[in-house]
């Protein structure tokens, strides 16, 4: 299974954060929108960084005052970029494997979405019920 | 208004578009609400059920088919009626289901086919997966379709399960058709087939390749055809063996370990001869002087890997010709778009969210509209996948429901809708109409030690019932 599958249920709004706003204007947007990570674009559009709730956390564990920083300073700027093309089943490794749970999803050069691991766990654990309701389906039903 | 659905209100009307596994789950999930009074028309431009359980699946799968008699019983439902050969868009549009119900739900599947996108594809011989397995099953828009299967050697480009399917049908004996439910004509042409070679092609490795373990070691047990594994192609290349040794995926290790064991296989001198190709991609169709596929050229990948892990196939400068007179592409499918509802191009689904329609404009919900199954998500997962599929969408429109957000029909009673459809489309098969072609069906398949005879022309089914 494919990212795309993913992006298919997904709404088409990308909700970004440019790198000279405040990380007031980063945290409004992650609460207005209840969402767990923002991506950092560019005045282009293109993405340069990604930062979320858990950086402003410890962030804010640091400095009490941090609210009127920009978020630059605080965003991951070593950013890992996925494609509607990428196996779902690689990304999650790599996720678990390089300890982050959002990836920006590039197109044609541009942004057009936004994977958590959620998503993929969510994707992956469907896809497993689905097969043992298929089998039970199978097992039940298919006696004569 | 507000009390749509509930006891001492008109009941919620539902309109479901399609009649496949995605349409019944959500059916199922609407009428076991607890205390919500819910009635709903289920539409499909067939007089039959079930989509791609009676059009898709294999014939030699009848333990799959068995999930319809789940499908039956929530039919018999009395808060569920069935319409078939009511087309959506044609006898009925959106602006009537608004007129009748209060939500409608869009489960229509995914069937239209990807092209491989190389020069020749327009070649005679060449033809879309899905064609053949709708002509195979008895569904009535492949049913006059033509393959020349007195071709010897055929190629399958695509490594999913639908490839599969379509090797395995290929490979299979007479005698081994002859108990399946697969359609008369296709079985009288299937019978007289000269194909020898069968070859299946896949642009990654064995560990990516998406077809799943039951239905790869099924062809290792076909009765009169040997399977090949080219033994360096069965080996794993080092991308692949670190992926696979630093996770803990053994569905992809048993998948690895038994392509690994066809590639030591002795032939057994069977009469047909299926052979498994990894990373390798067509770059062109060659055709003789009457337009007729003759070869594909094949180039040889190797694999590279994405920042994001994926291991994907690129081409190297090694270029093999591959003689085939016959060839079947299964690199993916799309949805079609339905008249008045929104459309992701790029994805081949309905502009959804979570099952909510989407405007495009406003890139909000469409009020009273959802979907579910393939044309929500794309074509992926097994049957049941599509019940989760469906439960999500099932649950948004439970909310929508409670906060009011369903359409305003000026006729929310089932008796206005059914006078609309009798009016449109007079022959329109109820579900026990339905059960009658059923019952005929398997009476006369039995007859022949079949588990079905199927109706493979809508005007056949409508004879059959006296129409």
């Amino acid at each position: 299974m494919k990212i795309e599958s993913i992006l298919a249920t997904k709404s088409l709004n990308v909700i970004t954060v440019r790198p000279d706003q405040s990380l007031k204007d980063a945290t409004d947007l992650l609460m207005e929108y209840d969402i767990g990570a923002l991506i950092v674009v560019d005045d282009l559009g293109q993405p340069v960084g990604i930062i979320s709730e858990r950086d402003i956390v410890r962030e804010a564990a640091r400095a009490e005052t941090i609210l009127s920083q920009t978020v630059d300073r605080v965003m991951t700027k070593d950013l890992i970029i996925g494609s509607p093309e990428d196996d779902l089943s690689a990304v999650l490794q790599t996720m678990i494997a390089r300890h982050f749970r959002h990836l920006p999803i590039v197109d044609q050069e541009r942004l057009i979405g936004v994977i958590s691991i959620r998503d993929v766990l969510k994707v992956q654990l469907d896809e497993y019920k689905g097969e043992v309701d298929t089998l039970q389906t199978q097992i039940i039903e298919g006696q004569d | 208004m507000e009390l749509v659905g509930t006891d001492n209100a008109i009941p919620l009307r539902v309109a479901i578009v399609g009649s496949g596994p995605a349409a019944f789950y959500a059916a199922d999930r609407l009428l076991k609400q607890a205390g919500l009074k819910v009635e709903i028309d289920m539409f499909e431009r067939f007089p039959t059920p079930y989509g791609l359980v009676r059009t898709g699946v294999a014939p030699d799968h009848q333990k799959i088919k068995s999930v319809t008699k789940k499908f039956a019983e929530i039919a018999s439902n009395p808060r569920f009626r069935f319409y078939g050969l009511v087309e959506f868009g044609k006898d009925i549009v959106v602006s009537d289901l608004r007129e009748h119900y209060h939500q409608i739900l869009y489960a229509t599947g995914a069937q239209a086919d990807k092209r491989i996108g190389i020069p020749g594809e327009e070649l005679k011989g060449i033809h879309a997966a899905n064609e053949f397995i709708g002509w195979y099953n008895g569904h009535p828009d492949y049913r006059d379709c033509q393959f020349d299967l007195f071709q010897e050697r055929v190629a399958i480009v695509g490594m999913g399960n639908v490839a599969v399917d379509v090797a395995r049908i290929l490979c299979l004996t007479p005698d081994e058709l002859a108990v399946t439910d697969i359609a008369s004509h296709a079985l009288g042409a299937l019978s007289q087939s000269r194909i020898k070679e069968v070859y299946l092609l896949g642009r990654r490795g064995p560990a990516q390749a998406a077809f799943t373990n039951p239905e790869i070691k099924e062809l290792g047990n076909l009765a009169d055809a040997d399977i090949f594994v080219l033994p360096d192609e069965a080996q794993l290349d080092d991308s692949s063996r670190a992926a696979l040794d630093a996770s803990d995926d053994r569905v992809t290790r048993q998948k690895v370990e038994i392509l690994q064991g066809y590639a030591s296989r002795k032939p057994a001198g069977r009469t047909r001869q299926l052979s498994i190709r990894f990373m390798v991609s067509p770059v062109d169709f060659l055709g003789n002087t009457t337009g007729q596929v003759v070869a594909m050229r094949l180039v040889k990948n190797a694999l590279y890997q994405t920042e994001a892990g994926t291991l994907k196939s690129k081409a190297t400068d090694r270029v093999e010709e591959l003689p085939t007179d016959l060839v079947f592409r299964s690199v993916g499918y799309r949805g079609t778009p339905l008249p008045e509802v929104p459309f992701n191009e790029r994805w081949g689904v309905i502009l959804n969210e979570k099952g909510r329609v989407v405007d495009p404009e406003s890139q909000q919900p469409v009020v009273g509209e959802y979907c579910s199954g393939w044309i929500k998500r794309g074509p992926t997962g097994v049957i049941g996948t599509n019940k989760l599929d469906s439960v999500e969408t099932v649950n948004c429109m439970l909310v929508d429901l409670a906060h009011g957000s369903i359409l305003r029909p000026s006729e929310p009673a089932g008796s206005k809708a059914e006078h609309l459809v009798r009016k449109r489309q007079p022959n329109y098969f109820s579900f026990a109409d339905w059960l009658r072609l059923d019952a005929m069906e398997v009476k006369i398949g039995r007859a022949q030690g079949r588990p079905r005879e199927k109706f493979t022309r809508v005007e056949d089914m409508l004879a059959a019932l006296g129409r």
